[in-house]
């Protein structure tokens, strides 16, 4: 597969892989490796030159695109509200959805129901970014794709949103993580995929893609 | 007529342009050279346009020579859209189709339903102001739609991801940009007549028309501009929001335009 950008960049190549159906997979890369393009090819934000992308068998270019983003969920690095409670937030992404059905889809994100009536502006980013993932959440998505979802948040909020990944990629939701840091791709992931400079650098079990040399050159000229 | 200017009188008028360039000269502002241009430009301009106009609108002239002028404003009105709003993908298209609506409307309306007759007198006026104001509205609110979707990408996306369709996604956006270059159409109109008479009622009031009569034909102008304003922002609206999301639901590259 291969993804060039409008102005002949070359962004992704000679890529081939496969995300495993389970746990979390995490994508690590330096910034400019093309590992957000790669995420968004996932839910067709971004279309591939040429080769294609296909999910769970199926080329997603033959899918309706908009059915697709719903069963394939999306989590941007920094978590975007769009005005009004989060009642009125969540019900951006199934506008007939009951109170109940928002207080269950809070409380998998880790929310107090007590917050549907918070407004959206008085928020922290770290709770924020909760209620980005619980609107997600609410169109039940069979697989999550978060770019970055840390990259707002302070060391405690990031260690409370990879537990929270984990909770859900253990109660059978397989996650698809993106990051440039190498040290929370170890700690996260259950399989590890490397991109550097628009290719796979090295997959598969963390601790052996980390060994990998391409991998190791990147994290010494990308350390921190 | 009463009203009539001789040569004479623009030579008198005159005095008003070297007023001006006193003015300039007087505070050093350097731009006596630019006004005597711009002055005498326009001079000419209305004079050769003037001379055309009283040939094409003239009751013996076959009126397709009329509708070919009409033409001409189109075209012309088109290309000066794309040299206005050059970061807008495929804006001559969308203008051109915006003109045709606002066209078909307004003129639909003033000529169908038989308010003017349909003479080169009326027609070559009346698409003059239909289509200036038209091109005005295009460049404004394609634009304002491109900006708004630049710089809302990350919101726009959000709602794309969570299966919204695009248009769905763009529609805040797009109503926001339309609804701000439709605004001050409106309170133009709300403001007339108090705070300034507009140039239609004026040359006419100066050419000896009954006041009445003046204001009369000027809310129908009045009219013919709301209606093509808000003809072209809708179509416009609808065509950037094609052009600027793929069919499968993806918002395009929209590169800042180069600063100038």
């Amino acid at each position: 597969m291969r993804v060039v950008s409008p102005d002949g960049e070359v962004v992704l190549h000679r890529l081939d892989g496969q995300i495993p159906g389970a746990g979390i997979t995490v994508v690590v890369g330096p910034s400019g490796s093309g590992k957000s393009t790669l995420l968004r090819l996932c839910n067709r934000l971004a279309a591939p030159t040429s080769g294609m992308v296909a999910f769970r068998g199926e080329d997603v270019a033959g899918l309706d695109p908009l059915e697709l983003r719903r069963r394939v969920g999306f989590i941007f690095p920094t978590p975007v509200l769009l005005g009004g409670t989060v009642a009125d937030e969540l019900r951006v992404a199934l506008p007939s959805a009951s109170d109940e059905q928002l207080a269950a889809v809070l409380e998998r994100a880790d929310l107090p129901d007590a917050f549907l009536s918070r407004a959206g502006d008085t928020l922290s980013t770290g709770e924020a970014q909760r209620v980005s993932l619980a609107r997600t959440l609410l169109t039940e998505p069979e697989v999550l794709l978060a770019d970055e979802p840390t990259a707002s948040l302070d060391v405690g909020l990031r260690a409370g949103l990879e537990r929270l990944a984990r909770r859900l990629a253990g109660d059978g939701m397989p996650i698809v993580w993106v990051t440039h840091d190498l040290v929370q791709a170890r700690r996260l992931a259950d399989h590890l995929i490397a991109v550097i400079a628009g290719e796979i650098a090295a997959a598969g079990p963390p601790a052996e893609v980390a060994a990998n040399a391409a991998v190791s050159r990147f994290l010494a000229s990308d350390a921190g | 007529m009463q009203g009539d200017v001789g040569a004479l009188g623009v030579a008198v008028a005159g005095l008003l342009v070297a007023v001006a360039v006193a003015l300039s000269w007087w505070q050093r502002l350097g731009a006596e050279v630019q006004i005597s241009w711009a002055a005498v430009r326009a001079l000419v301009q209305l004079l050769l346009i003037g001379a055309a106009l009283a040939l094409v609108i003239d009751p013996d002239t076959p009126i397709a020579w009329s509708w070919a002028w009409v033409v001409g404003m189109v075209g012309f009105a088109a290309l000066t859209v794309r040299r206005r709003a050059p970061e807008v993908p495929g804006v001559l298209v969308v203008a051109l189709v915006a003109f045709a609506a606002a066209a078909v409307v307004t003129l639909g309306v003033l000529f169908g339903l038989g308010v003017f007759p349909v003479e080169g007198r009326t027609l070559v006026p009346l698409a003059g102001m239909m289509v200036g104001n038209s091109m005005t509205a295009t460049v404004l609110v394609s634009r304002r739609i491109v900006g708004e979707l630049r710089d809302r990408r990350q919101e726009v996306e959000v709602l794309l991801s969570l299966g919204r369709p695009a248009r769905d996604a763009a529609r805040p956006y797009v109503a926001r940009a339309i609804r701000e270059a439709l605004i001050p159409q409106v309170e133009t109109t709300k403001a007339v007549g108090i705070v300034f008479l507009p140039g239609a009622m004026t040359g006419l009031i100066l050419a000896g028309v009954d006041p009445v009569d003046a204001v009369l034909v000027q809310i129908v102008v009045m009219y013919l501009v709301l209606g093509s304003v808000a003809t072209t922002t809708a179509v416009v609206g609808l065509g950037m929001t094609r052009r600027l999301f793929t069919k499968d639901h993806r918002l395009i590259r929209l590169p800042r335009p180069a600063v100038r």
